[in-house]
């Protein structure tokens, strides 16, 4: 048997529990002390990634939806801070009529990305009165996320954060688009209004400010619309993740 | 390619709730030791950290994610990152164990072991080789505690250990609670096992604890070092003199005092060692 053919059938056996690496191997209890080893391990860096959702359902719930996860995806990275990337999807699937459980896990898979992320460094703002805002398209902190939830996941979220009792799910009135970024050292994250998470989305896409003037022009009086949108920007360059205009 | 300057003292593993007083006060160590993947990140408040701890104490790279005895290499990127660390930090050293943890594009993230044969010697080495070339600097390597050997075993771990220092010029890690866990668990020797190691290439030792599983002794790293291991240290000391050595503590992190307190007692081991060797010579 080659290296590369005893490693597969090492880790066949990590993967799977098939036993045809044991007749050239002893003792056998170690062949368990791996197979443990490797849930464990992965178990634990599910835990330390995802605390509010652990928090949320418990250990045995938690444990029982890691357990799962383990058995479904395999890590490929060398890091164990890329493991858990698909957990969101595996709680959907395991809790299926509890959407705030994935909302909770995008949360924390956001933020925990987001919190040793590519650093960035927020625009200076005085160094835009020349900036073509008809042309220039926003260049946003490599950190930002955006992402929907129907429930109140973030109050879950924050007041699990806190150590308080965290309220009852209930449904949102209308489905809600919730924003993460690393301005400086700390991960932050906020809930966006309609408005302003349309516009974000056009902007990650390579709208102009000109172009999001339009986009609120659309939804209300052209002078009401130029101030909401710069009362927009200028929210967004307070935040932070705003770090360049491609003109620039 | 540059040779590693000469260094003894008594280090901790720099953990995460240690990091403030690291941050905030002196603490009475001569180097520390930190994770090199917990710090091959692209940005945020890790490298930050592990920039002001340098500006206070040397500091050794040790990772767990190298893969030194996987079959298909090592992977270019895990290098380039652990490359791009090492400039930033400019180490004591960089170390890894005497493992692989995947193959073909899976990770396990546990140190699996290897068969001591031919084969992978030659693997090791070529891999070690690939690792000094990028790093542009000798590694250390470190033997890991295990819990299986295969029938294909051609050698001893100490002798594919020494074949693999002669053959690359690497320098050890040796990890004293390792060579004891591996040694109740595979029936050897421990004292034979430190006896064979060539002395001269041993730039650091570990010490930690471990625990009993239901057949097989578990490098857990959550206890203080045990009597025994003690006793394996000091005749490590009398064999390879004063080399860098350090508590390693990652599950059931104590107080820091408690740590420092444990590397006290490594220090006074050494103290004592140094003048046996000294009333010897």
């Amino acid at each position: 048997m080659t290296l590369g053919d005893l490693q597969r059938a090492l880790v066949e056996h990590l993967l799977t529990g098939d036993r045809r690496i044991s007749e050239r191997v002893r003792p056998q209890a170690g062949l368990e002390v791996y197979h443990h080893a490797y849930r464990a391990q992965l178990l634990g860096c599910l835990r330390d990634t995802y605390e509010r959702v652990w928090a949320w359902l418990g250990d045995e719930a938690f444990d029982r939806a890691g357990a799962c996860h383990v058995e479904l995806v395999a890590p490929k990275s060398w890091t164990l801070n890329e493991y858990g990337e698909e957990f969101a999807a595996t709680l959907a699937s395991l809790y299926p009529d509890d959407p705030e459980v994935p909302e909770l896990a995008w949360l924390d898979w956001a933020l925990r990305r987001a919190f040793d992320g590519p650093d960035s460094t927020p625009v200076d703002i005085t160094a835009l009165d020349d900036l073509d805002w008809e042309a220039a398209e926003f260049r946003f902190a490599p950190t930002l996320r955006v992402g929907a939830v129907v429930t109140n996941s973030a109050a879950i979220w924050s007041a699990l954060a806190e150590d308080r009792t965290p309220p009852a799910v209930t449904q949102l009135p209308e489905p809600t688009e919730l924003l993460v970024w690393r301005p400086d050292l700390s991960p932050r994250f906020r809930t966006l209004a309609p408005m302003e998470a349309h516009a974000l989305k056009s902007a990650l896409a390579g709208a102009t400010f000109g172009d999001i003037c339009r986009l609120h022009a659309a939804r209300s009086a052209e002078d009401n619309a130029v101030a909401a949108a710069g009362a927009m920007l200028g929210l967004w360059l307070r935040d932070g993740f705003v770090v360049g205009f491609s003109a620039d | 390619m540059p040779n590693l300057e000469p260094f003894s003292g008594f280090g901790l593993g720099l953990r995460q709730p240690h990091y403030q007083e690291f941050l905030q006060r002196h603490v009475p160590v001569d180097f520390v030791e930190v994770i090199s993947e917990n710090f091959m990140v692209d940005g945020g408040r890790p490298p930050q950290i592990l920039d002001a701890v340098r500006e206070r104490h040397p500091v050794a790279l040790h990772g767990v994610s190298m893969s030194i005895g996987s079959a298909d290499g090592l992977r270019p990127d895990y290098l380039k990152r652990l490359r791009v660390l090492a400039d930033r930090v400019n180490p004591l050293w960089v170390s890894d164990h005497l493992c692989w943890t995947g193959v073909h594009g899976f990770n396990s993230h546990d140190l699996l072991p290897l068969p001591y044969t031919e084969e992978a010697l030659e693997t090791v080495c070529n891999n070690i080789k690939h690792a000094q070339e990028v790093l542009e600097r000798p590694i250390l390597l470190e033997n890991p505690s295990s819990y299986l050997t295969f029938s294909d075993d051609l050698m001893t771990e100490w002798e594919f250990i020494a074949q693999t220092c002669r053959l690359t010029g690497c320098f050890l890690l040796l990890d004293v609670n390792n060579v004891y866990v591996s040694g109740a668990n595979h029936g050897f020797d421990p004292y034979e096992y430190i006896a064979h190691i060539p002395a001269e290439r041993v730039m650091q030792m570990h010490l930690a604890g471990h625990s009993r599983g239901r057949e097989l002794l578990i490098d857990t790293h959550d206890e203080p070092v045990p009597d025994a291991v003690w006793a394996l240290y000091e005749f490590a000391l009398r064999r390879f003199g004063h080399v860098a050595t350090m508590i390693e503590r990652d599950d059931k992190i104590p107080a820091l005092s408690e740590l420092i307190t444990e590397l006290d007692s490594a220090r006074a081991r050494a103290c004592a060692a140094s003048s046996e060797r000294q009333c010897a010579s």
